[in-house]
């Protein structure tokens, strides 16, 4: 850590992991419901369950792309966070809206539209959070060196921010409602959160392999061009059935199959990055979790997500537990693993320690990676069962949901996997091993 | 520094005699005219450009009767003349890069001017014929034939405006290596068209 206002990273990494093992613990709740229906009914409805899982997920990825963002401009812009004090702040804030919205969403205060369930005066806290935040990062940009890594990172915040202002419009027309409901949503995960990837990556693999700067940006050039030139229009595959003309068949059908090539080249540049360094960096577990979110991405949302975009197959699987495996896989590998990829290179750095806890914080990769494609699996067969009995023999719903009962005991044992897992994680990279605590203060790195 | 940052360090080369020069390279796309960059974007298109003319060919074997009768509806003169309009202005921009090869930078914006007015004179017959054909009652739900149509063709205009904004862009500041991106993409929109043409308006 060569700046001291990175410290503030602290407060967003370990907020993040505070939600995030709440978000599993919720899923794993919910993951109960599917095999005993009852279970909590009378507390905690199915649907608030699942709102806390999504919502506590998209929250602390937010969280961990803020905190991504103060650790990473410093190094990068070669100057101090413009204003420590107002990143705290504007911490707490968001820690704050967020535990409002649960609490509310306990009592049943929602707006009910999915993953946009917040209300209003939620909203607009969010709003001001990233107000506060693209002040605070773009006048530390302005002020110091402007690399490929901090702008495409800064652009892409910035359009976060500016897209999440779709969640404002609600119209009363349903189909007109989820078409600006995707622009949050699509343009979110398939598109400037792809830039956040990508930049992350790219500086994941500055520091670590030793490949020149010049180098890696070319690719993080090549990747946006090709994230952005798939992923917009690849929202085409959102419009199939929402009543939006069928020309959107025929848009989301090319673009959106387009969009497993960024993701491709994301796997190519990290490990061809990686064999080119030929270094062993010291923090082996920020290299694994690094090389596997390219990986797990590339599956999660490249592969199972090109298996049901066409619009022909689409029209079969759509909102069956094949969405729901994509769902999971996709956004665990891309963006859960990215921010425990920065989170476990930077800790060591803002704690002032040699890498610690590796062994630990490996078995839990191996242990959450394996449990999350266990879920994955599980996820998928039930899905191909239940759209074969439900849309093509035409049986209820509900009579699908017994045959396929086995499938979700199956997840519920992945989820209990994947909670095991995040234990490990959060435990290896918040409690420092006492012994090597003196002993093994380091200097600042030089970059 | 003990915690392993490494930067502006050699190398390693694992058996291989590369040096880091080459590898700062854009590989294949360092030695083509223009900002590798745009060789993505030209690489991009002519895939979703290819996939669409694909998908055409391939309904229409589904329905060769409908395609032939929807076809029949085309205005074969105007794609034709639009094809020598567009060949044409590919030639200006052809001649606005030799120009700035000898650094003629007054040459080069006339050529550049020319290669534009050529685009607008495609655009406005491509508008005509849209009218044309809203006018006749076909619009873009009209049929399978007609949704690829608009859909191809004015993907395919809107990409001819892209290039006007790029010709304009690059006439403020004609450098060699700018005169020669936007030259690329103007030869890749015109060899788009090349294959447009053919597929939707003359195959039988």
């Amino acid at each position: 850590m060569k700046y001291q206002s990175q410290k503030v990273a602290l407060y967003y990494i370990y907020g993040a992991l505070a939600l995030f093992a709440a978000q599993i613990l919720f899923g794993v709740v919910a993951g109960t419901v599917y095999v005993f229906p009852n279970f909590l009914s009378e507390l905690l409805p199915f649907n608030v369950i699942r709102m806390i899982h999504t919502n506590a997920l998209i929250v602390w990825l937010l969280m961990g792309y803020f905190g991504a963002a103060y650790y990473l401009l410093p190094e990068e812009c070669e100057t101090e966070i413009h204003s420590p004090k107002l990143a705290i702040i504007q911490f707490w804030l968001f820690m704050i809206a967020a535990a409002a919205a649960v609490v509310g969403y306990i009592f049943g205060i929602h707006e009910g539209r999915e993953f946009l369930e917040q209300p209003l005066p939620i909203k607009v806290g969010i709003v001001v959070v990233a107000l506060m935040f693209l002040y605070n990062t773009t006048m530390t940009l302005l002020k110091g060196r402007k690399t490929a890594v901090s702008n495409v990172l800064m652009i892409a915040l910035w359009f976060v921010a500016l897209l999440f202002l779709f969640a404002f419009y609600n119209p009363s027309n349903l189909a007109v409602d989820k078409m600006y409901w995707w622009y949050v949503v699509h343009l979110w995960v398939e598109g400037v959160w792809e830039l956040i990837m990508a930049s992350i990556l790219a500086f994941l693999m500055i520091k670590m392999t030793g490949i020149d700067r010049e180098v890696v940006e070319k690719w993080l050039y090549v990747m946006v061009s090709l994230t952005l030139f798939t992923g917009i229009l690849g929202t085409g595959h959102h419009y199939y059935w929402i009543g939006t003309p069928g020309y959107w068949q025929w848009i989301g059908n090319v673009f959106s199959t387009l969009e497993v090539v960024p993701f491709f080249a994301m796997v190519i540049f990290c490990f061809y990055m990686v064999w080119k360094g030929g270094r062993d960096h010291p923090n082996k577990a920020a290299l694994l979790w690094s090389l596997g979110c390219s990986v797990m991405a590339f599956f999660g949302a490249g592969v199972w997500g090109f298996m049901h975009t066409l619009s022909s197959i689409n029209y079969y699987t759509h909102g069956t537990q094949v969405t729901a495996a994509h769902g999971h896989l996709a956004f665990y590998g891309a963006y859960v693993m990215l921010n425990l990829a920065i989170f476990t290179y930077a800790l060591p750095y803002l704690r002032g320690r040699e890498p610690f806890n590796q062994q630990l914080n490996m078995w839990g990769f191996w242990i959450t990676t394996s449990g999350m494609a266990f879920m994955t699996f599980t996820l998928t067969f039930a899905g191909v069962v239940q759209t074969h009995l439900q849309r093509v023999l035409g049986m209820n719903y509900m009579d699908v949901q017994d045959q396929v009962a086995l499938f979700y005991w199956m997840r519920l044992g992945a989820g209990v996997a994947v909670l095991i897992g995040v234990v490990l994680i959060v435990w290896s990279l918040v409690v420092v091993p006492r012994a090597s605590r003196a002993a093994t203060r380091i200097s600042q790195p030089a970059e | 520094m003990m915690q392993g940052d490494i930067q502006k360090q050699p190398i390693l080369s694992l058996g291989d005699t590369e040096t880091p020069d080459d590898e700062a390279s854009w590989g294949g796309l360092e030695h083509l005219p223009g900002h590798p960059i745009m060789w993505v974007l030209i690489l991009s298109e002519l895939v979703v450009f290819g996939a669409f003319l694909l998908v055409f060919s391939a309904v229409r074997i589904g329905d060769p009767a409908g395609f032939a009768q929807d076809q029949l509806q085309l205005d074969r003169l105007a794609g034709g003349i639009n094809t020598l309009v567009l060949l044409t202005s590919g030639l200006f921009a052809v001649l606005a890069t030799k120009a700035i090869n000898e650094d003629n930078r007054s040459g080069c914006r006339l050529w550049l001017l020319a290669t534009s007015i050529f685009g607008v004179i495609f655009l406005i017959i491509k508008l005509m014929e849209y009218t044309a054909k809203f006018d006749a009652g076909i619009g873009l739900e009209s049929t399978t034939f007609f949704t690829l149509y608009f859909l191809i063709t004015g993907f395919h205009a809107l990409h001819v405006v892209l290039g006007l904004g790029i010709l304009g862009v690059v006439a403020i500041w004609p450098s060699r290596i700018n005169v020669e991106t936007a030259a690329a993409f103007w030869h890749m929109v015109d060899m788009v068209w090349v294959l447009v043409f053919p597929v939707i308006y003359l195959v039988r």
